[in-house]
């Protein structure tokens, strides 16, 4: 009898096996794991997928159609369109992960001090984030390329920064809803430093919002990357990026459609992929549903 | 014997938009080493923040300590810098809450949680702390130690949550345990084994307890000295017999009153306390007490009562020789 007891306590899974266990139960956020995992092996093996050189051009051969050599075509360059989308998924992961460091390490930290420390620091701290707030996030960002100058870094701090305010505010309402939870109050008890207390209680606490909005902003920094690529404020050529792909496809829309489409495909996909991937992880990581 | 704890004129005030609330005020009382205090009154009247004050873990804002002094051990607890009570707080003075669902991390497992204060006060080492921790699990009665250390907080029931925060509390042997309605939240054939817990493992390491509590059961069976709190004010004080079995302020008569005994016939009929307790916003400037006591007497209204020695070691604060 005790056995059976001890065998049935013992299924209980830790927090990142639980959290596994509820996404694979949902069909959309399993396709969503299945798209964001390609996307991560294409960039970080792409020299050994790309069945060409992305940059070998061949103007004799430019916008040739799909063909069992060039399963996606060539573009206006010659180039091997298949070859240049596994190739862009780099960038676009670079930027993706770029940004989203900046605006975790930079966010995070100030809307965590302002919540916990409350009062004045809260009230300096919260305005300055309106300000960035009231800006719109893309304009923002070519408001600071202005000033930066065109390229892929820029383009990635730029990104970055504009993001940063909307971190500071989720991080800032989750912790002020678990500051006031007792075991805040208990780590207190016992003689824990302020610092502690923040790393330790508050922030483990309040990163499942932040994990779910990394996903979703990571599909929203790939198309912000791409949109400045495709107004040429990005990479500089001839560099395999996805924006600047489907804006050199742009001229050629009418004689050979699959240069600008595959590119914009791959961006559309991509982007679906990790926005049902965090709206899983939003299910998954609910605090609701924890028993 | 010394004193351990003297709270002398303790007054902790909350300052809410309705006005100022004096959830505490000037409240005195002793603690010898070893001792333990029952501090007993209904809700809100101050038990807890009483205890917080202790350890200055009352929230600012709303909450201020604007006045007294707590000696712990001949320093004054309140005029102590930050990083000088923090190195009180879980190491010198401990404290049990009254949620145990919600007293421990979810994030963290239990065994981290229960080390962290043998970390911070006595410096141990990974491995050290992972020994302790065993030895404290055991030392609460949870079965099973060396696998339920890496449990999370959510994989245990109320009763033996409230025991990992008792192995929390005690892991720094503290002179000075100050238990917040421990029993509270839980089931009541759990809530004599984990007072029965209490009981032992601070007699035998020679730890003080105050006992917050409005179960005037525990109280009887628990302490040796009470004290009952109304309205933010001390009304009686003295050894736990003969408060129980003497009791000489109104509000404690009433209190005793309106609980049910087990030892007298069944016909008896439970006298409720009549009225509310007071808006602590507006107290008059008189007894609080006064609109819902029989024994009132004219200077009620107007001053308000001192407690006064009304027998061996026992004090009161009335007007009235009850």
């Amino acid at each position: 009898m005790d056995e059976i007891i001890k065998k049935s306590e013992r299924r209980e899974r830790g927090p990142i096996r639980e959290v596994f266990h509820r996404l694979s139960k949902r069909i959309t956020a399993l396709i969503g794991l299945v798209i964001v995992l390609l996307f991560f092996i294409s960039a970080l093996f792409a020299p050994f997928l790309a069945p060409h050189d992305p940059y070998e051009h061949s103007l004799a051969d430019k916008l040739a159609n799909p063909s069992w050599d060039y399963p996606l075509g060539r573009d206006e360059l010659g180039r091997c369109i298949l070859s240049r989308i596994i190739y862009g998924a780099r960038v676009s992961l670079l930027i993706g992960i770029i940004v989203i460091s900046i605006g975790v390490l930079v966010g995070v930290p100030i809307g965590v001090i302002s919540a916990y420390f409350g009062g004045k620091v809260d009230f300096i701290v919260q305005r300055f984030v309106d300000t960035m707030l009231a800006f719109p996030g893309i304009l923002l960002a070519l408001l600071l390329i202005a000033m930066l100058g065109v390229g892929l870094h820029n383009v990635m701090i730029a990104v970055g920064i504009s993001t940063i305010p909307i971190y500071a505010r989720l991080a800032r309402s989750s912790v002020l809803a678990i500051k006031a939870r007792q075991f805040v109050e208990a780590a207190k008890s016992i003689g824990a430093s302020h610092l502690r207390i923040i790393l330790r209680h508050l922030i483990p606490n309040s990163l499942s919002p932040i994990i779910v909005q990394s996903t979703l902003h990571m599909a929203t920094a790939i198309l912000w990357a791409a949109g400045l690529g495709f107004l040429g404020l990005g990479v500089n050529p001839p560099t395999a990026e996805w924006g600047a792909m489907l804006n050199g496809g742009r001229l050629y829309i009418r004689v050979a459609s699959h240069v600008a489409t595959f590119p914009g495909l791959m961006i559309f996909i991509t982007v679906l992929g990790f926005n049902l991937l965090g709206d899983g992880l939003r299910d998954a990581l609910d605090p609701r549903l924890k028993t | 014997m010394g004193y351990l704890l003297q709270v002398r004129n303790l007054k902790t005030y909350f300052y809410t938009e309705a006005g100022m609330v004096k959830a505490v005020d000037e409240i005195s009382y002793d603690l010898k080493e070893g001792e333990t205090l029952g501090l007993v009154g209904e809700s809100g009247c101050g038990k807890s923040v009483s205890a917080l004050s202790i350890l200055r873990l009352i929230p600012f804002p709303p909450g201020r300590i604007v006045g007294g002094e707590v000696f712990f051990e001949g320093k004054d607890l309140l005029k102590m810098r930050e990083d000088e009570i923090r190195d009180i707080r879980g190491n010198r003075i401990a404290m049990i809450f009254q949620e145990p669902m919600t007293s421990l991390n979810p994030v963290l497992t239990i065994g981290l949680q229960i080390g962290e204060a043998s970390e911070l006060h006595r410096l141990l080492n990974k491995k050290e702390t992972r020994e302790e921790v065993l030895r404290l699990l055991k030392m609460v009665g949870i079965p099973d130690a060396e696998r339920r250390i890496d449990d999370y907080p959510h994989q245990f029931s109320g009763g033996m949550r409230q025991r990992v925060m008792i192995a929390m509390a005690l892991s720094c042997n503290p002179k000075l345990l100050i238990a917040d309605e421990p029993t509270t939240a839980v089931d009541v054939t759990i809530q004599a084994q984990l007072l029965e817990i209490i009981k032992e493992l601070t007699s035998s390491l020679g730890t003080a307890v105050i006992l917050i509590t409005h179960n005037l059961g525990v109280v009887a069976r628990y302490v040796n000295r009470m004290a009952v709190m109304y309205a933010g004010r001390m009304v009686e004080l003295g050894p736990a017999i003969e408060v129980y079995g003497h009791p000489q302020h109104p509000y404690t008569i009433g209190l005793l009153a309106s609980v049910p005994r087990l030892d007298q016939p069944r016909k008896e009929r439970l006298v409720p306390i009549e009225g509310q307790p007071p808006n602590l916003i507006r107290l008059s400037p008189g007894c609080s007490f006064f609109p819902r006591c029989s024994h009132r007497l004219e200077q009620c209204s107007l001053e308000k009562p001192a407690l006064r020695p009304v027998g061996q070691d026992h004090w009161a604060s009335c007007w009235a020789d009850v």
